[in-house]
């Protein structure tokens, strides 16, 4: 209760302040809308809403598979070879510097436009970074103990991987998930203002605000960030699940 | 039937390099089936080292090293010994019940076989009632117990130990210390007991070894020959009279 | 020097690799099951790299200024707006860090809305944020389409520096809080003398990642608010003449690519005098 109750009050502190500011000092809607006419729209559109989420949806989730799957396979091959993994840290950590998601305009060319596929890529390719770096650290990271214990039981190769990598890595695993869940979902919103096929909330936004329908664009920006929270949630319970020896601590 | 023979065993490190170390020089240690053997000396004496010599977690530069009359990676690739590190090393993601089935599960045995096993240690160890913890969930004594449940799963003829109550409280150590006695008294398991507690050495021991730095090498032995093992002993005069010998030994003045 | 060969060594395979492509694959792409999986290897979709280079030198326009040089200038434009982004998020982020450790209650309290922003895709707002230029001022100051692009790079490198520095300021153990009581140091002697010092090798990392997200920030800021003279919207511009000028893309691509680096430069830059002697913690934002 005591955890709960500050942020509530915030909240609803905040919301109350945002509708008095607006309404009592008359700032125009294009500045920022009242919560209260945010409110209105998302109930009046929820399902071009939920149409939009879905669309998007799929895009951040099917980037979020393929950049996590292709991130953990390269961090446990990078594991395997020492020069791979003093090679490829330094190079991840230099294109993670970079704005990857200008990529989306290219990959459009170079695929079709007029499909989803370039906003999977460049979510996935968003994604494969903190996946990568973090599992890689958490495959190198092995206990000394537990590194002797095994020799001591002759165990090698990939009954060492098995029962001491792999699990002791899934923490590092779902750090780096946890991070990219949610950037699947900004990257998969955020590649529709580079143009493309416009059916996700990226590209509703842009169009209601061309149109000065500033609530309305609210309601969808309201729309994606609950679609943001709904792939943090999830993968923070997939977490508990994973890691059940972990339940109790993390509470 | 010796369980561990140790002989003109010599371990470099670095070899060749201007940081090039002489962990140990020299060294000739035997240990009785059934006997318990404590090595004791100040940090650099190399008793870790020799211990993992024994457990062929290291190989040595020169000499030979036999468990059970086999040589050592013989005996590590047949798990004829079990071992406890100082740090628990529990898998914090297994269960207390299935970190004692590890070495179970690695040599193959069945499902049915590792669970009656496992209770079966736990039960020794005093932990039945925690096998669906989680490590995390225990007191450091209760993990190291866990550890020494997992090192005897495979009922080996030895047991390594390196300094396991080192990070542990006095009173949880002595209570853990008659413990272990009255398992490898049950057990009939020879043990190897690597730490730098004087008065933990000569409760536990039938023979403490003593060992000095630069080089390690070892520099007396010490019999120990106390009527009884119980908490009566350790205030008893005869148990001071060994803890000043074994003393004396370690300053070089015996 | 370790870093930049292995960074070099990646550039020549991925180079190997898209000349490769273009060599073996097909000219339309592959299709399967209805869908491209495989990229177009065609001159028009993968121009030659050293095409791309080419053009880099060549007018942007017939009788333009070579092109080299309107990609740098629309670097430093957007360098000036992530550098300004970046000031003002690493400013906000750090006082916010202050007051979090100071009053547990900021903590509490704001602490589950700065972690759940971040879960959120508040760039979203970036096109909404455009609406102010023309219609808000601050008494003779006019709001400006650079400063909306501003706001976005700094909302976006707030973040981890607000996080990362409160981990640090909350890093000294209780022994070093203890002692600076047993000295009778107050809240702010113990901030400067021992929590701020603990807190840099938290901090630094943090400045990395609000760097990058800083330049994301701008160029995205830029593509949704259509502000003119940025990298970011000379992206979409030559992306629009991809059929007639094909390598022309890349070469801001390029320079998306240059300014990230040199952001990420810049701030390692900041942390050379202080962090000589410093060990390094990894840092986990989230």
């Amino acid at each position: 209760m005591r955890r709960v109750l500050p942020p509530v009050i915030v909240g609803v502190l905040a919301l109350v302040a945002w509708e008095l500011t607006v309404s009592l000092g008359r700032i125009a809607p294009f500045i920022l809308p009242a919560p209260s006419a945010i409110g209105h729209e998302l109930v009046a559109q929820r399902d071009n809403i939920l149409s939009a989420a879905a669309a998007s949806g799929l895009n951040a989730l099917i980037g979020l598979l393929w950049g996590a799957a292709a991130g953990i396979l390269a961090a446990m091959a990078a594991s395997r070879f020492r020069l791979l993994a003093d090679v490829s840290l330094p190079v991840a950590a230099v294109l993670n510097a970079l704005p990857i998601i200008a990529l989306a305009p290219i990959l459009n060319n170079m695929f079709e436009s007029t499909s989803n596929l370039p906003r999977r890529l460049v979510a996935g390719i968003i994604v494969f970074f903190p996946v990568f770096v973090n599992t890689l650290r958490g495959l190198r990271e092995v206990d000394p103990t537990h590194r002797e214990l095994m020799t001591s039981y002759a165990a090698k190769g990939w009954t060492f991987t098995r029962l001491v990598r792999l699990p002791g890595a899934l923490p590092f695993v779902f750090t780096g998930l946890r991070q990219a869940s949610s950037l699947a979902v900004i990257a998969a919103v955020v590649a529709e203002y580079f143009g493309g096929l416009q059916n996700g909330l990226g590209s509703r936004i842009t169009s209601a605000a061309a149109f000065t329908a500033y609530p309305r664009a609210w309601a969808f920006v309201v729309g994606a960030c609950l679609l943001g929270l709904i792939f943090y949630l999830t993968t923070l319970l997939l977490e508990r699940l994973a890691m059940p020896w972990k339940a109790r601590l993390l509470s | 039937m010796t369980a561990v023979s140790v002989s003109g065993v010599t371990q470099v490190f670095n070899r060749g390099r201007p940081d090039e170390v002489t962990a140990l020089s020299d060294v000739d240690l035997t240990v009785a089936a059934g006997e318990f053997v404590s090595l004791i000396g100040p940090s650099g004496c190399g008793k870790s080292t020799l211990l993992r010599l024994i457990a062929d977690l290291l190989a040595p530069t020169t000499g030979t090293v036999e468990v059970s009359g086999k040589p050592a990676r013989q005996a590590r690739l047949e798990q004829a010994y079990g071992i406890a590190f100082q740090q628990a090393g529990l898998f914090e993601w297994r269960t207390v019940q299935r970190n004692v089935e590890l070495p179970l599960e690695l040599r193959g045995q069945s499902k049915a076989e590792r669970r009656e096993r496992a209770a079966e240690m736990l039960e020794l160890v005093g932990l039945a009632d925690f096998a669906g913890h989680y490590p995390a969930q225990l007191s450091g004594g209760m993990q190291q117990r866990v550890a020494i449940a997992r090192a005897l799963a495979v009922h080996p003829p030895l047991l390594l130990m390196d300094e396991p109550f080192g990070a542990l409280d006095e009173m949880t150590r002595e209570r853990l210390q008659t413990e272990l006695l009255a398992i490898c008294a049950q057990t009939g398991t020879s043990t190897v007991f690597v730490t730098h507690s004087i008065p933990e050495a000569v409760f536990l021991s039938d023979r403490v070894v003593v060992m000095s730095p630069r080089p390690g090498r070892i520099t007396g032995t010490v019999g120990i020959d106390l009527p009884a093992r119980d908490e009566a002993v350790r205030q008893s005069p005869d148990f001071f009279s060994h803890v000043t010998l074994v003393r004396k030994t370690l300053r070089g003045t015996p | 020097m370790r870093r930049v060969l292995s960074v070099l060594a990646a550039v020549v395979v991925f180079v190997a690799l898209w000349e490769g492509y273009k060599a073996v694959g097909d000219p339309d792409g592959t299709v399967l099951f209805g869908t491209r999986v495989l990229p177009r290897a065609d001159d028009l979709s993968m121009p030659h790299v050293w095409d791309m280079l080419r053009r880099l030198g060549r007018p942007e326009l017939t009788g333009g200024r070579p092109v080299w040089q309107v990609v740098l200038g629309a670097c430093l434009f957007t360098l000036g707006i992530t550098v300004a982004g970046f000031a003002a998020g690493a400013v906000v982020g750090l006082l916010l860090a202050v007051a979090m450790q100071r009053f547990r209650l900021v903590e509490r309290g704001l602490l589950p809305y700065v972690i759940l922003s971040q879960t959120v895709p508040l760039v979203a707002l970036a096109p909404l944020i455009a609406g102010w230029s023309g219609n808000l001022s601050f008494g003779p100051y006019p709001w400006q389409d650079w400063m909306t692009v501003a706001v976005i790079a700094a909302y976006l490198s707030f973040f981890p520096v607000a996080v990362g520095m409160l981990r640090g300021l909350q890093s000294p153990q209780a022994s070093g809080v203890e002692l600076m009581r047993s000295y009778a140091a107050g809240w702010w002697r113990t901030l400067i003398k021992l929590r701020l010092p603990a807190a840099l090798p938290y901090l630094f990392p943090a400045l990395r990642l609000a760097g990058a997200a800083a330049v994301v920030g701008a160029v995205v800021g830029e593509i949704s608010t259509g502000t003119r003279g940025g990298i970011g919207r000379l992206v979409i511009e030559y992306s629009r003449e991809a059929t007639s000028d094909p390598a022309k893309v890349y070469t801001a691509m390029l320079g998306a690519a240059l300014l990230g680096l040199v952001v990420a430069a810049l701030v390692s830059l900041l942390e050379l005098p202080l962090m000589r002697h410093r060990r390094r913690v990894p840092v986990v934002t989230m």
